[in-house]
Order: C-alpha cells, then structure tokens, then sequence
C-alpha cells in the first residue's frame, strides 16, 4: 500500500450493516475529466461546449427514443425504496445520492421538467429541475460513483437498472464535451492500438515467448503461447491486463496449460488483444461496436472455430450478451442477415460461441479430458468471488444459473478446500468489487475502497471463520481492484488470484512433446465415462 | 338534471378520455421504442414461456420486492391484493346482471378495503420513519398516498358506516356507460369518492402509476436470457451495418 489513505476505512465487522444517510458525503469527489485529445477521436467534443444545456436535453430525447430500457424506467419507479440500501457505494459512503434510486433521480428530475406533463407544469410537486450546471456537476460526480454493477436491478419490482441510466447519463455527458479520463483514454488506445494497456503487437509477442520459456523452466513442458497462427480452432480472446499484470498472468499460464493438455490448437490475436471493452461504461453504442468488431475481423482473418473469452467480468458480459448483436459471434442469425452469417457459417456450433474459458475448463476436466491433482492446492482455502457482470448480466453453460455453477465446480475439481462467502453477498446478489464500470482508477481510490467494504464484510468472515486464504476472481478488473484495496482492511494482496490459477497449479500436463493426439483425449473420455462421473 | 350530476358526468366522461388515451399513448410509445441490447437481469429465463412466468411471479407475488424488503412487500402487497379485490367487486355497478360468482364474494370481499387501507398506511409510514425513503420523497409521492387513502376511507364509510343508495347510483353509472346520463346520487362521501376516482384515473397516465403497464415492458424482466443462440438485432442497430 502507498502512502495512509486521506479518508477513513471503516473497520471491518465481518457484517454488513446499512449505514444513516450523510448528506454530500461524496460530493467532492470527481474522477479526472477527458482532455481534448482523448475526447475527439472517440466523436466526443473537446470540451464543454456552448450550448450544453439544449445538447444535453436534444440527446436525453433521442436516447429515451433509443432504448426503452431508458424511457420506461424513467416513468416506473415509484419511490419504493426498495433499492435504497442494495448498492455497495452507499452501503460504503452513505452518501443519499449513492443510494439506485437517488443516482437515478438526477437524471429524473431532468426528465420530469423536460419531458412530462406533470413536470412541465407542476415541477416542485413531483420534484422536477430544469438542467443546470449543478445538476451536471453532480451527472458527473454520481454517475463516477457507480460501477454500473446491476445489484439495484435484482431487487427493484420492476427491475430499473441504474447502469442503464448512469450508462445514459455518462453519454449525455461526453456528448457535451464532459468525458471521463480514465474510460475515455482506455477506450482510445483499444480503438487505436488493440487493447488497453496499449501493448504493440511486438510487445505482446515478446511476454508471450518469456511465458514459454517460465512455463518450461516451470514443468520441463513445452507450452505454447501462439500468436496470430492462421487456421487454429480456438482463438483466445482476453483481458491485456492477463499479459502483463499480476495475479492476471497466472490465469493466462493456466489456459494455455488447459489447451496444451486437452490438446486443442489455438491462438491469441494482436488484432483482438483485448477482451474488456469500456466502451460498455460509457453507454457508447458505436463505440462499443467498433471494439467489438476487431473481434470478428480477427476471426475472419484467422478463419478460426471458436471463440474463446478469458477471465473478465464485463468483457464476457459484452461477449456473452452483445457480440452477437454487434458483431454477429454467435449463432441463429436470420437467413437474410449476410453480416452475421458470413461469420457464423466459419464457426463450429457444436460449441456455444463465444465460449467462456471456465466453460471450456469445466467441459474437459467433467469428460476426463484433462485431469487435476487437487492436493497440488491443498496449502489453499479459496472462497469465489461473483462478479457482477458475469452474475447478473450474463451466463455461462446451457441452465440458468450456469455462471454460478460452472466456476465453482471448476475450483472443486481442481482443489479441497473451498468456501462460499455468505449467502446475499453472493451469486446475483454478490457485491462488486467496488472498480468496476470504469472507476478503476486512482483518482476514484476513496470510491473504491468504500464501495468494497460489503464485499470485504462478507471476505473477513471467511477468512476469520474459515481459515480462507485465497480469493478467486474471474475478473481482471476484480483481480486488479482486490490487489490494491485488500491491504487498506490490513490483508495482504497474494490472497487475490484467478479460477484458472488454480486450475495452473493442480493440472496435469501430459509427458514431454505434444499433447494427446484427439485419440487419445477421447480414450480418456470413455475412461472417464466407464468410471462413471463422480 | 342538476347542475351537479353535469358536473359529475363531464368529469367522468373527460377522466375516462384522459386516462385510456394517455395510458394507450404511453403503451404504444414503451411497444415503439427498441431495446437494441440484451439486457435481462439474472435470474433470467431461457425461455419465452418461462418468461411469462416470471413477469407473473412479479406482477402478482411482487417477487423482487420481497427479495428486497419484507416490510415494503407486506404493505405493498396488502395495499395492491386489497385494491384488486375492491375493484373486482366494484365491478357490480358496471354490468347490468352481476354473475353468480361476483355475488358470492360480495359479504366476505369488503373487507379487502381493510387490506388495502392498512397496508397504505404502512407504506405511508415507511415515507416518514425511513431516513432513506424520507430523502427519496416528493411531494406527490405523499399526495398519492392521500388519494388512494381517500379512496378507501370513503368506499369503507359507504360499505360499513354510511350506506348510500346503491340502486341510484348503479344507474348513474350504467347511465354513462350507455351514454344516457342518468343524476348522480346526491350522497356527500359517495360524491368524494367519485372525485377522488376522477383524479387518481386523471393523473394515471402522468405519473408514476405508470409502474402498472411500465413493468411489463421492463427489458430486464421481460427479455429471454438467449443471446448466443438468437441474434438480436434493433432496426437503428442494423441501420449501422449498412
Ligand atoms: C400491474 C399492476 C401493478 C403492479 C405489478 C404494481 C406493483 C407495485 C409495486 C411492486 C409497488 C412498490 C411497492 C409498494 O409500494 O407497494 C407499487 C407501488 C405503488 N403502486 Fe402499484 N402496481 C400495480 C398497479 C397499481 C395500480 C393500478 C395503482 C393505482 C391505482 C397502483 C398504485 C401504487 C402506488 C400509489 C404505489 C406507491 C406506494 C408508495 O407510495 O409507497 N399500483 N406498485
Ligand atoms: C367509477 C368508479 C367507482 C365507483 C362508482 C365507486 C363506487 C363505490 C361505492 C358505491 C361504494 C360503496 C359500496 C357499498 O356500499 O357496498 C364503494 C366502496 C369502495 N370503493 Fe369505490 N367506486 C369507484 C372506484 C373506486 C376505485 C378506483 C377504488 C380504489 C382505488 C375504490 C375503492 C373503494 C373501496 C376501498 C370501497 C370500500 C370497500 C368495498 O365496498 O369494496 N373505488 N365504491
Ligand atoms: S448499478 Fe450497482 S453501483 Fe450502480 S447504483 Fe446500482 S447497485 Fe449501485
Ligand atoms: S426499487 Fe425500483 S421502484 Fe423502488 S425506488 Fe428503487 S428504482 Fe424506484
């Protein structure tokens, strides 16, 4: 941890409580504002334009005619307050407007006196507000303050998410020359060099030989790292940060280990070097479509026939929900539709695509295809964190609730000793981590590690009841989040590290030389099938 | 006629418009705009039957308010189950012969207005003791709650303690519905109830009741979860692949 904190950091219970409200609690903070260079190329303006004020109310209009989600939950909520203590920013800060439905009412109010009668001409009875300066000062000061993680959707009656709203909000924002640095900046780079971290393709290469030689130096394995190799079946698509950070790295080594055991022949891109795709949490369209479409190109350049996503939370929400959508990677296009089946004809429909890697993982370890020394982790209690794209915005395998069940039956496979975390702070009620939808970013530090505290509630009562000592992500912004903010509730940063950590620990890598030959993977499977599933 | 039966038959006549254009305006605007992204939130059906069934277990249950908050879900429940049972009993002055079942649940079905009267109450309350539901309340939210308080003390004063003339009141209502107004009883609590009535069916369309046909076009609970299997495509979205 770098120098103590400027704010305080609650001391953990081990319980989570909801806190009295504290007027302006966060009112100050702001993350850092876009510059003209990181705005323009996205199609944003550089700075606050002139006429903000008709802009903003031209594009509140033309969204609420864009997305239904957008008007109808407008007009439905009913100030239940059923959603008031469900976010893990006001849980945290106990500032009223981190509460769903107050963050939604700052864009309310604007929406009453604009767009409805009962606003129009009765605004202080229903609290409406013309759109002031203030009122985008605060825009922009709340919708910095969500993680646009859905928790609030789960629990309203009529399931308004306020990601939907904070996503339009932050729209309106850039379209006003009001843009967030960190998302902004990122997006940039993934547009103009591939991924996030801005790695060149030579770059990527070179960590990915430095992984072969580890890996080798490792197990005396020979596990491959490919790059750009046409006419692979897989193609890996997956966060940038697995190449170069840590814990993310550790997962990496664990999927190549998985299609080196299994014996699949597969690739990573320089074209598609990158799974995360923030144009999500700016609620961008078209900017959301053009990072996805790299996808596609590269699998149409590889002519690859599957796509595989790696371990991140919003990135697999954007695979698993919209790729299909936006990109056509996926199945069931209409026969009219040539964009999406040009693509869709290339690929192997006997596998979901996109797949995700713990899909796949699971897949080969329940067939026998590839097998784990679980013992290999005994020296680990490990207790799974949901992340809340995958929980409550996507799926995994073909039952509902399938991105609960396939990660932990991954972990069970490949280890002891497991532990959930308490029931309400998991599965689609999990807490997020706190970083996510853009806020992982240090001007937001105090956000964040006020908005992990009822993930960490929940993790000191594991680790004090359970002798947990390892919690495992499938997330790179998770990952990178938990590493920094664990040590501000005094636990170290090496108990944070992916599913497919572990499965790179206990997997068993097949002798020297390649890997099994298809045969040999199916002899295993009938094995497998003939010692009947355990 | 009086000049309050006038009164009375243009309020009704101008109430019925207002709410059946307005709430028709609002249902075809939430049919005509797109949902462009999949966006249903867990647990999300794969099907679209299983779909039906889980806006059902919303509609009638309130399944997700009772996920959140069981005091809210009682008093919200109660206030809702009650309602529904009193207009499903209103429902004797609108037909001129009145079915054998709808006869049958007269005795026991008016004390649903007990129901919906205390969980109003319930929920009014909530406005005032929970710091966070106080912060998030307008003025109208109270409002509201004193209409359909008003409502239901009135109908409770006519069903329980001041009986007013059902027959005479049941032809002013067949009098409107067959466009042949008839007086409307001159009875001072009726006469409230049906002003109040008047302005709850006036503001439906305007406000927040638009929660009623709003959650049945929520994409988060309307959505099937079968992204991979079924492109989704919007026609604005489609405009882009051009
Ligand atoms: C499809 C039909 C409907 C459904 C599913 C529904 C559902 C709900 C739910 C879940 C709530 C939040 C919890 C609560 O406060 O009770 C609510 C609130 C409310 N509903 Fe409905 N409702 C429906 C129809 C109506 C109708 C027809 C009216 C009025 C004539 C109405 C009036 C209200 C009011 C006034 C509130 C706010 C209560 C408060 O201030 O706390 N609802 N509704
Ligand atoms: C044109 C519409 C309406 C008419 C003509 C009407 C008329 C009446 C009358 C005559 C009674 C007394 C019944 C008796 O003496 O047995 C009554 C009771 C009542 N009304 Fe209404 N009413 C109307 C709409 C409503 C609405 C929309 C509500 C609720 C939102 C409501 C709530 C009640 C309640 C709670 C009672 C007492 C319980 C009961 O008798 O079921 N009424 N109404
Ligand atoms: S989406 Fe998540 S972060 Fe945003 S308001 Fe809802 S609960 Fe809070
Ligand atoms: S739970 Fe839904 S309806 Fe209730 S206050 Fe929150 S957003 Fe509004």
């Amino acid at each position: 941890m770098a120098a103590a904190p400027d704010f305080e950091v609650a001391k953990l219970t081990g319980e989570i409580t909801v806190p009295k409200l504290r007027e302006g609690a966060m009112a100050g903070i702001k993350a850092y504002i876009a510059s003209e260079k990181i705005q323009e190329p996205l199609g944003f303006p550089g700075q606050l334009v002139e006429d903000w004020h008709d802009r903003a109310i031209g594009k509140m209009g033309e969204l609420l005619k864009k997305y239904r989600s957008l008007q109808v939950f407008m007009d439905a909520c009913v100030h239940c307050g059923a959603c008031t203590d469900k976010c893990h920013y006001y849980l945290g800060t106990s500032d009223p407007k981190n509460m769903p439905v107050a963050r939604q009412e700052l864009m309310r109010q604007v929406y009453r006196r604009h767009f409805t009668f009962a606003g129009k001409y009765f605004p202080k009875l229903v609290g409406a507000k013309d759109l002031s300066r203030e009122i985008l000062d605060d825009w922009y000061s709340y919708y910095y303050q969500c993680s646009e993680c859905r928790r609030c959707s789960v629990y309203c009656p009529y399931g308004i998410d306020t990601a939907e709203i904070t996503m339009a909000g932050r729209e309106i924002l850039d379209s006003v020359g009001i843009g967030q640095k960190y998302s902004n900046e990122i997006l940039g780079k993934l547009h103009r060099i591939g991924n996030n971290l801005g790695l060149p393709g030579p770059a990527i290469l070179d960590t990915l030989e430095g992984l072969e030689e580890d890996v080798l130096e490792d197990t005396g394995i020979p596990v491959k790292f490919p790059l750009d190799v046409e006419g692979a079946e897989v193609m890996l698509v997956t966060p940038s940060a697995d190449f170069f950070s840590e814990p993310h790295v550790e997962s990496l080594i664990g999927y190549a280990k998985v299609f080196h055991a299994a014996g699949i022949s597969w690739t990573l891109s320089t074209k598609a070097s990158e799974a995360g795709n923030f144009g999500l949490f700016i609620g961008s369209y078209e900017n959301m479509r053009k990072a996805a479409l790299r996808i596609r190109d590269a699998a149409l350049d590889l002519g690859v026939k599957r796509i595989v996503v790696g371990e991140c939370g919003h990135a697999w929400r954007v695979a698993y929900s919209f790729w299909n959508t936006l990109t056509g990677v996926g199945a069931g296009a209409p026969e009219d539709d040539e964009f999406a089946r040009k693509l869709q004809a290339q690929l192997d429909h006997s596998y979901p695509q996109p797949s995700h890697i713990c899909e796949v993982t699971h897949d080969l370890l329940k067939r026998g295809v590839i097998k784990a020394d679980k013992s290999k982790n005994d020296h680990r209690v490990i207790t799974f964190h949901d992340s809340c794209n995958v929980s409550r915005a996507s799926r995994m395998g073909d039952m509902p609730g399938g991105q609960f069940i396939i990660p932990r039956e991954v972990i069970k496979m490949v280890a002891n000793n497991y532990q959930d975390m308490a029931p309400g702070t998991t599965h689609e009620a999990t807490f997020c981590c706190g970083g996510g939808g853009g806020l992982l970013t240090d001007d937001l530090m105090q956000v964040r590690v006020k908005g992990a505290q009822p993930r960490m509630e929940a993790f000191k009562d594991v680790v004090d009841n359970n002798k947990v000592n390892f919690l495992a992500l499938i997330c790179a912004i998770c990952k990178a989040q938990f590493t920094k903010v664990l040590p501000y509730y005094g636990y170290k940063m090496d108990m944070v590290g992916g599913v497919h950590q572990l499965v790179a620990t206990a997997i068993e890598l097949p002798g020297l030389g390649a890997g099994p030959v298809e045969e040999e993977a199916e002899e295993a499977e009938s094995e497998a099938a003939a010692a009947g599933d355990e | 006629m009086s000049t309050l039966s006038i009164v009375y038959v243009v309020l009704f006549y101008a109430a019925t418009l207002l709410f059946v254009v307005g709430v028709a305006k609002k249902i075809l605007q939430y049919t005509r705009s797109p949902a462009p992204l999949k966006i249903p939130t867990t647990p999300a059906p794969t099907t679209t039957s299983g779909v039906a069934y889980r806006m059902a277990r919303e509609v009638v249950l309130f399944e997700s308010l009772f996920k959140s908050s069981k005091w809210t879900w009682i008093f919200g429940w109660l206030f809702h189950f009650g309602m529904f049972l009193v207009l499903v009993r209103h429902l004797r002055y609108f037909m001129a012969d009145v079915p054998f079942w709808l006869a049958a649940m007269q005795p026991f079905g008016k004390y649903a207005a007990f129901m919906m009267v205390a969980g109003l109450a319930g929920l009014w309350a909530r406005r005032f003791l929970v710091d966070r539901v106080r912060y998030i309340s307008t003025p109208s939210d109270h409002l509201m709650l004193a209409l359909l308080m008003g409502i239901g003390i009135s109908g409770a004063l006519m069903t329980f303690a001041a009986h007013t003339d059902i027959v005479q009141l049941k032809m002013f209502v067949l009098g409107l519905l067959r466009f042949a107004p008839q007086p409307v009883p001159q009875d001072p609590v009726l006469l409230a109830h049906l002003a109040m009535v008047a302005v709850l069916m006036i503001i439906f369309p305007i406000s927040k009741l638009l929660h009623a046909p709003g959650v049945f076009f929520s994409p988060t609970r309307n959505q099937v979860d079968n992204p991979r299997e079924r492109r989704h495509l919007a026609d604005w979205a489609a405009q882009l692949e051009k």
